[in-house]
């Protein structure tokens, strides 16, 4: 196991708001952290997840930074598009599930385990197919494509898997190399380049990472050199499966900059399934909630944190 | 009992099913052996990892069978003054059933397991659903330079145990039931000159000889990658799919040569 060569000002910067508080300063204190940090730092006392959440999406400069590098035409196109989907293997999976992310678009999908989050990523990748509704990619509906055509979309996208599914007979360098002797024609050194390219866009100096094996590395930098390998393409979409379960806070915040990282300098569209409700505020431009197989929500974070729906109060962890 | 008989059509289905999906992955996996893209680098390394290792495992298998061989039916022979045809009997045996059949059990313990371990593991840490959702198909990638290297290789191991065994047998012979080095090797060659020559130059025993590795190297080739690719239930299924493969590709093995010998026979006569 080698050190995680992460930047170290994650290392050394401040923790964002906490989700919970369980040890809460004296009435005294807060009182003069009120007056010192005037009205909104009051607002941040985080009695509650919501309250939490909603604090942190204060911090976020989302709007601001989706209007400048986001344009509204440009974001207005679906580049995925689920429409009134249903799936049922031996008992029903999704039911009238309808769902879209527009170009540059970071959708999360929470909901609760074996609601079928994973199977929407797996409808997407058309390794399933739908017993009724359309999948559609950049338009075209894709549940009728030959099993060969589906393997030429597949190349389009990138998927990061929730235990980060590298080949662990390859070394760091093959495993990123992977897709591009598939399907490019890049020479070696072009590969080299590339991979050197995406591992350092992942933090991870290739020169340390590229000769090791993945069971020489730590669980973060699992995920990462996935995240390398499914961006070794430059694919327009990237889906992740539970891409910080099992990680720890510091590993999770690393992972969750590099899918925000990813959107903003290469315009990727992205759905993230994810239980870690404090990473998908931070990082999604949409939350879609499921509930016994159907979407119950479908919205921005903010709409999501200011619901009064019982549900998503509950899920949230109360009002 | 409606419950019962609907609990049976259900696994009748479910074998019927297994057994569909299992000719579809032989299927397939020779149907990819000629479309692009060919993964050569895989195919001789399954093919090192088929052959070259196996090699030892066979040498010995080979190597004293055909020493019990000579030293049991000598013991019998004797009996009828018969020993000088013992060579006959060793290469005969040898070349039809002993060599093919053990070659064959052999691989499928060594290589059988490992192939089903090694796609088992891959299918419970995602890695072959990885393949997948990076644009390429398992089972061109990871099935059909398996079965390939199958193909080809166990024939080979075979004539390897062939000559091995048929060398141990003419140790026993000239050292402890007296037959003449020289003596015992003509008689091999006569018996195996003996039953005639298919296409003017291929001796008829031959013929039966790698026929049958052919067919045992595709079913442990597909029967290990059918159970590893299909895999479920962590680590303990990675186990029962293994244990599974060197069942049935050994039960397979000794069924099909029963019936491949019936119609090699008589197709080939003698």
């Amino acid at each position: 196991m080698i050190d995680d060569p992460r930047d170290p000002r994650e290392r050394t910067s401040p923790p964002t708001t906490p989700v919970d508080s369980s040890t809460p300063a004296p009435t005294d204190d807060r009182a003069s952290d009120r007056r010192q940090e005037g009205r909104r730092a009051s607002e941040r006392r985080p009695t509650t997840i919501r309250r939490a959440i909603r604090d942190e999406l204060a911090d976020e400069p989302t709007d601001e930074y989706y209007s400048e590098t986001h344009p509204q035409e440009h974001r207005a196109v679906p580049v995925i598009e689920l429409d009134h989907v249903y799936l049922a293997f031996d008992r029903p999976i999704l039911e009238n599930v309808s769902v879209e992310a527009r170009k540059g678009e970071t959708i999360c999908l929470v909901g609760e385990s074996g609601t079928g989050k994973s199977t929407i990523l797996k409808l997407i990748l058309r390794l399933l197919v739908p017993d009724r509704g359309k999948v559609c990619i950049h338009g075209e509906d894709i549940t009728d494509l030959t099993f060969e055509e589906a393997l030429e979309t597949r190349q389009h996208m990138g998927m990061v898997f929730q235990s980060a599914a590298l080949f662990d007979s390859m070394s760091v360098f093959e495993n990123v190399a992977y897709p591009l002797r598939e399907h490019t024609e890049l020479d070696d050194d072009e590969i080299e380049q590339r991979v050197r390219e995406k591992l350092a866009f992942v933090d991870l100096d290739p020169d340390q990472v590229m000769g090791q094996l993945p069971s020489q590395l730590s669980g973060g930098m699992r995920k990462r050199v996935g995240i390398a390998r499914g961006m070794a393409n430059n694919p327009e979409i990237m889906l992740y499966d539970e891409p910080t379960s099992g990680l720890d806070p510091l590993s999770t915040g690393t992972i969750t900059r590099l899918i925000m990282k990813l959107q903003r300098e290469l315009d990727v569209t992205s759905v993230v399934v994810s239980h870690d409700i404090r990473s998908v505020f931070r990082m999604a431009t949409r939350v879609a909630v499921l509930n016994e197989r159907r979407i119950v929500f479908f919205g921005t974070p903010e709409e999501m944190a200011s619901s009064d729906d019982r549900y998503l109060r509950d899920f949230l962890g109360g009002s | 009992m409606p419950a019962l008989t609907e609990r049976l059509a259900d696994a009748s289905k479910q074998k019927l099913r297994s057994v569909q999906e299992y000719f579809s992955l032989a299927g397939k996996a020779l149907r990819f052996a000629f479309v692009r893209p060919f993964y050569a680098q895989d195919l001789v390394q399954q093919m090192d990892e088929i052959g070259v290792k196996s090699l030892g495992i066979v040498l010995l298998t080979g190597f004293f069978t055909g020493m019990v061989l000579a030293l049991q039916s000598s013991v019998q022979m004797r009996a009828f003054g018969a020993t000088m045809y013992i060579g006959r009997l060793v290469s005969a045996s040898m070349i039809r059933e002993l060599g093919p059949v053990l070659a064959g059990l052999m691989v499928a313990g060594r290589v059988g397991s490992g192939i089903a371990a090694q796609l088992g593991s891959m299918r419970v840490t995602e890695q072959i659903d990885a393949l997948n959702t990076l644009g390429t198909d398992p089972i061109k990638k990871l099935v059909t330079p398996r079965v390939l290297a199958a193909l080809i290789m166990v024939p080979i191991l075979t004539i390897i145990n062939d000559f091995v065994g048929i060398f141990g047998g003419s140790l026993i012979s000239s050292l402890m039931v007296g037959v003449p080095t020289g003596y015992y090797w003509r008689t091999v060659w006569e018996q195996i000159a003996g039953d005639g020559f298919v296409l003017r130059f291929i001796p008829t025993d031959f013929v039966q000889g790698l026929v049958k590795p052919f067919v045992f190297g595709g079913i442990i080739a597909i029967t290990a990658c059918y159970f590893g690719i299909n895999t479920t239930g962590g680590t303990e299924g990675v186990g029962q799919s293994t244990t599974r493969t060197v069942v049935l590709s050994s039960i397979l093995i000794l069924v099909v040569d029963y019936f491949l010998t019936q119609l090699l026979l008589s197709v080939l006569g003698s």
